[in-house]
């Protein structure tokens, strides 16, 4: 429960960030930017705005308790309605990058450190070296230019679904989910054309911190001290590796999963910019961009929310995983 | 007898960044059917390269690169996996230092046991579970049934060396491999696990291959003994002719740095022996401590209502296993920590009243001086020998003079036997004795009268810790300082000091003249370290 | 000293990766700071007429849609993305270590909440929280460079803790304390420098992180303004027609980003190895 304290702190971050933007609040809640000095004053008392700080805080922490989290300008919509439509995109898109990363990163990890100084172990580092340094908007649009406009194979990137395709039944959110809940392929296969390119491309954005992990802790716990009394018992190598070095091999990198997972809904932001993908993150950046600050203070809460329930799931893994922390 | 395991000129060679560093030069030895072999020496002898060649377990870097290993008449030098994994376990069992990182830290014991089974018998989950707990009972774990699902951070030390053992002999092996199994362990513990695996070997018909660095210890346990030195293997005999009558000058050396119930400091490095230094006039006490308590986080104190004093020149022993509270103590009087009780009088000046964390203003502070278990650990990586020496000058005395420091550092340096073409190097490039030098030149530099010694020679190999326990003795005797000798050797507090205080948990059980309280101890804890202290005896 | 050099240049040889990456630095930090006369073109002025050709002899990078040399925006930009990283990091450098130093020496209750809070912060979506600091500081170049260094932050403080944690405790802090050095000279004379060549090397993986960082906030429209030209600005503007095939409009200034941040990098690997060849990874 250590990100708790972290929550109310990005609550009380985003309040101040409120006040400190320039302007006047009351105006970014009033109905449209061409709103009478009248209906400003009168959302300005009806906000609370004239009141002394902390009692704001206050009311400000009971309007973020009730979900009340304003309007925004752009759409006309409440931000948390907006929030809610948009955010399935932005987890699908983070979801699949991680799963497609984790299935990439932790075999090429192993094999490298079972093999040190092997041709794998080679490529390996070279992957892990590059990686780290090529920034997701530009591996994002090489991508496009090779797989749209180069082979072709690619559909135009732009939205999670074709246009043309039928939108399956809302359900989850997720269209993958949905279209296969539906039993429409057609929209199935669609929706993961278009998600395989920005999912790819963050992938490799995480790919390469992942895969430097788990060789790293792989080559430390295969030379430590229990591995090697494995093998003077006579275990079998298999057991060896999967139950003695593998699973202790693991306990750094579920550690380092948080730090993963929150550094991609970061990137999240210049992937949807990248692939016109409809979520959260380009939402709060169109949004920026127009000086329209509520969809701004409600993104940055919502990461504060996703990040306090990851980190609540990465200690929970952990405790589960490492006899030695008790889950509190 | 049958020859159970046959080693050959047997030659190993490491590939290191500069270049290939031959760790065995030609070892040959024999260990027959349910035999015990002690195998002694010091650091870099290449005892536990022995070891682990003749389990075939060196790493990458070590190759064997000639030679030959025969167990059971079957060569094994060059056998792949295949071949060693049936034995390995089955055949031929290894246990290790440290034996709580030898085991797989996030997995039950009772299944780690069950996993060397199931490794070489084809048995069923349930079967292997219940012999692991029938495992558990022959190495005499108490209340067995619930260790079995026990995590080793668990257990204790020595809990988790019986677990190992469990482990080792779980498939019958007819050879047992103890590299330095009680290395870490406190002495009392080293004893019933050092039963429990004679014990174990003898009633299995297995034979033993204790490598380890304490003379004693093997003399107690084997039935012939190998000496080895820098890779070759010297001398090998009975432990009665060994100590009796040792052929090869180096272990000579070895036996007589070995401290025994009877050797002195002289005669741990050959010297001849010196009196007693004498009694000082009886004055007011140098350091008085009274009713000193401590305590870390709730539980049984660290430090529990310890009163003693010291007069000038006295050597004061505090002797104790791990747990005992003797480094607290030591980190006390040093004031490098705060007393939650009591008080410390240094000069009949109260100085428990001074915070640790401002006593490097008061001007006692260069009255007492400590010197550290080890010594690389306790020089600045970034220092070379002189400006470590030079440091406590500078803000003690406060001398700036850049010739001056260095001059007497020098000078200091030269007190401690260390050569003056050593004084610009760092510590990496230090020995382990060298260093030593260097850490009781620092401590003597500001001119103390109280020296603390917090198990100055622990670290170190047995010919290296009798030179410098003369050292530490001559110095004594030349300035009379006073000493506060902490350690958990028992003879060599008996050697250095005039008194000696046992503590257990925190609590004084006894003190006395050493001499008495060694000869006639009057706690029951006294006498069961002592019984614990394996002895050799030297014939002559 | 001399022996130091000797050493080092010994070690080089035998890393020619290193070698390579610090040539490649030294390169960079050359072009930042001769930048605009190493230039044919003017970065800004355009030429319609010439817009959107591919690399040539006369353009060696292209044009962009305005008609303007690629190449010579791409060189100008090194000494505003250098610059902001630079600043950042030292920033971020100068408080973290020696705050995180000083808290890991006096441990205790304040550092165990400074643990804490860098802990949370570090697990937070960095990017996110830059994006809402220049929202809230004001869309301008310094600001960029305060919520790069206030993301970076965190990374010191935790690593010259770390640092100072495992050295705290070790005998030569004891005996330098038992030699009369006062907490500050023992955290300046002692700590500090035993800890400052593994933060070398974390400063030039940062520093790596911070240009990626900076480039970022201004491919998404925060901070640097158009028409200056800065790497990312540049990734953004070529963003627009990489669907019709102009390529080195985003392959061109993506590569100049790619390559300070390898070099950086590789540096800061190589300099880890150097350091300590049992961490090489």
């Amino acid at each position: 429960m250590a990100s708790a304290p972290a929550l109310f702190g990005v609550v009380v971050f985003t309040f101040l960030l409120m006040r400190v933007l320039p302007g006047d609040p009351a105006v970014f809640f009033a109905s449209g930017p061409n709103a009478g000095e009248a209906e400003i004053q009168a959302i300005r008392v009806q906000m609370g705005l004239d009141k002394p700080i902390p009692e704001q805080l206050v009311r400000y922490l009971w309007d973020i308790g009730h979900g009340r989290l304003g309007r925004s300008m752009g759409t006309g919509q409440p931000v948390t309605v907006d929030l809610a439509n948009r955010l399935p995109a932005s987890l699908e898109l983070t979801f699949t990058a991680l799963l497609l990363a984790l299935c990439c990163a932790l075999p090429l990890g192993i094999g490298a450190a079972l093999a040190p100084n092997s041709l794998l172990d080679h490529g390996v580092r070279l992957l892990c070296t590059l990686g780290v340094c090529v920034p997701t908007f530009v591996s994002g649009l090489l991508f496009i230019y090779a797989f749209y406009y180069l082979a072709g194979v690619a559909p135009d990137p732009t939205g999670r679904i074709d246009i043309f395709a039928s939108q399956p039944p809302t359900l989850t959110g997720f269209l993958l989910v949905d279209a296969a809940l539906a039993g429409d392929w057609e929209a199935w296969h669609s929706a993961a054309s278009q998600l395989v390119l920005p999912a790819c491309t963050m992938a490799l954005f995480v790919l390469a911190p992942l895969a430097r992990m788990t060789r790293a802790s792989m080559l430390a716990v295969l030379t430590s001290d229990f591995v090697r009394t494995g093998d003077a018992l006579g275990l079998s190598r298999r057991r060896v590796v999967l139950v003695y070095a593998l699973r202790n091999a693991l306990l750094p990198v579920i550690t380092i999963m948080g730090i993963v997972f929150s550094t991609m809904l970061g990137a999240n932001v210049l992937v949807e910019k990248v692939f016109s993908w409809p979520g959260v993150a380009s939402y709060a950046l169109d949004a920026l961009l127009a000086s329209d600050y509520a969809p701004v203070q409600g993104f940055v809460l919502l990461m504060a929310l996703i990040f306090v329930a990851v980190n609540l799931l990465v200690d929970l893994l952990y405790g589960l995983a490492d006899p030695r922390v008790s889950v509190a | 007898m049958s020859v159970l395991l046959q080693v050959d000129d047997l030659r190993v060679a490491f590939a290191t960044r500069h270049g290939t560093v031959e760790a065995l030069r030609g070892v040959s030895l024999r260990l027959d059917a349910g035999e015990t072999l002690g195998i002694v020496g010091e650091s870099g002898s290449g005892k536990s390269v022995t070891a682990l060649a003749m389990m075939r377990l060196l790493d990458q870097a070590g190759r064997i690169t000639g030679g030959s290993i025969h167990f059971r008449g079957q060569d094994i030098t060059r056998a792949g996996r295949d071949i060693m994994r049936p034995l390995r376990g089955a055949a031929m069992s290894m246990i290790f230092q440290n034996p709580r990182a030898a085991l797989n830290p996030i997995r039950q014991v009772g299944l780690q046991i069950a996993d060397v089974l199931r490794a070489h018998r084809p048995l069923a989950a349930r079967e292997a579970r219940d012999q692991a707990l029938e495992l558990l009972r022959a190495v005499q774990i108490r209340d067995p049934e619930r260790r079995l699902d026990a995590y080793p951070h668990e257990l204790s030390g020595g809990m988790s060396q019986r677990v190992m053992i469990a482990m080792a002999i779980a498939c019958e092996p007819s050879l047992l491999i103890a590299d330095e199994p009680t290395t870490g362990l406190d002495v009392t513990t080293q004893q019933t696990v050092m039963e429990l695996l004679a014990e174990i070997t003898a009633r299995r018909g297995m034979a033993l291959a204790l490598i380890t660095h304490d003379l004693g210890l093997a003399a107690r346990y084997c039935q012939r003994i190998a000496v080895m030195e820098q890779g070759l293997l010297v001398e090998e005999a009975p432990p009665a002719r060994l100590f009796g009558a040792p052929g090869h000058a180096y272990t000579r050396r070895l036996v007589a740095a070995s401290p025994t119930r009877h050797s002195t400091v002289q005669s741990l490095v050959g010297a001849a022996p010196l009196p007693p230094p004498p009694p000082r006039p009886a004055g007011p006490p140098l350091l008085m401590v009274t009713r000193l308590g401590k305590s870390f986080g709730p539980g049984a104190p660290a430090v529990d209502d310890v009163s003693f004093s010291l007069s000038a020149g006295e050597s004061l022993g505090l002797v104790g296993e791990s747990g005992s509270g003797k480094s607290t103590i030591s980190r006390l009087i040093c004031r490098l920590l705060d007393q939650d009780a009591g008080g410390i009088k240094l000069d009949g000046e109260e100085i428990g009243l001074v915070p640790a964390a401002r006593f490097h203003r008061h001007a006692k502070r260069r009255d007492i001086q400590l010197v550290f278990q080890d010594a690389g650990e306790s020089l600045n990586p970034r220092f070379t020998a002189a400006e470590s020496i030079a440091d406590p000058l500078r803000n003690l005395l406060g001398l700036r003079d850049r010739a001056e420091l260095r001059r007497r550092a020098a000078e200091f340096a030269a007190r401690c036997g260390l050569e003056a073409a050593l004084l610009d190097r760092f510590p990496h490039q230090l020995s382990g004795g060298q260093r030593a030098r260097v850490g009781i030149a620092r401590a003597i530099a500001a001119g103390p009268r109280l020296l603390v010694l917090d198990e100055p020679t622990a670290a170190l190999d047995v010919s290296v810790q009798a030179v410098v326990l003369h050292l530490l003795d001559q110095l004594r005797r030349e300035t009379g300082l006073a000493f506060l000798f902490v350690s958990h050797d028992l003879n060599v507090v008996r050697m250095m000091c005039e008194r000696t205080m046992v503590l257990q948990g925190g609590r004084v059980v006894e003190e006395g003249h050493s001499a008495q309280v060694f000869a006639a101890p009057q706690a029951p804890y006294t006498a069961a370290l002592l019984a614990a202290i394996p002895h050799f005896e030297p014939v002559a | 000293m001399n022996a130091t050099l000797r050493h080092a240049a010994w070690v080089l040889r035998g890393n020619p990766v290193t070698l390579a990456a610090g040539l490649g630095v030294l390169a960079l930090a050359l072009v930042a700071l001769l930048g605009p006369s190493l230039v044919a073109y003017d970065p800004i002025a355009s030429n319609v007429p010439q817009a959107l050709q591919p690399p040539s002899a006369a353009h060696w990078f292209g044009t962009d849609q305005l008609g303007r040399d690629v190449f010579s925006r791409v060189v100008v930009a090194t000494r505003l993305d250098l610059a902001i990283a630079a600043s950042a990091v030292t920033l971020s450098f100068a408080v973290g270590a020696v705050g995180g130093a000083f808290c890991g020496y006096a441990g205790g209750r304040l550092d165990r909440w400074v643990g804490r809070f860098v802990d949370v912060l570090m697990a937070f979506p960095l990017f996110v929280l830059a994006m809402a600091l220049v929202a809230a500081l004001g869309n301008r170049v310094e600001n960029i460079i305060y919520a790069t260094a206030i993301i970076n932050l965190p990374f010191y403080v935790r690593f010259a803790r770390a640092e100072v944690n495992v050295r705290r405790n070790q005998g030569w802090v004891e005996a330098a304390r038992c030699a009369g050095n006062s907490h500050a000279s023992v955290v300046l004379r002692f700590l500090l420098p035993n800890v400052l060549p593994a933060m070398a090397v974390q400063v030039s993986l940062n520093l790596g992180w911070a240009i990626l960082n900076a480039a970022g906030l201004s491919f998404l429209g925060l901070g640097v303004r158009p028409p200056t030209p800065e790497w990312g600005i540049l990734v953004a503007e070529g963003a627009r027609f990489i669907t019709t095939g102009k390529w080195w409009l985003v392959v061109c200034p993506g590569g100049a980003l790619m390559f300070a941040v390898l070099c950086f990098n590789l540096l800061g690997d190589g300099l880890r190895d150097i350091l300590d060849p049992r961490l090489r990874t």
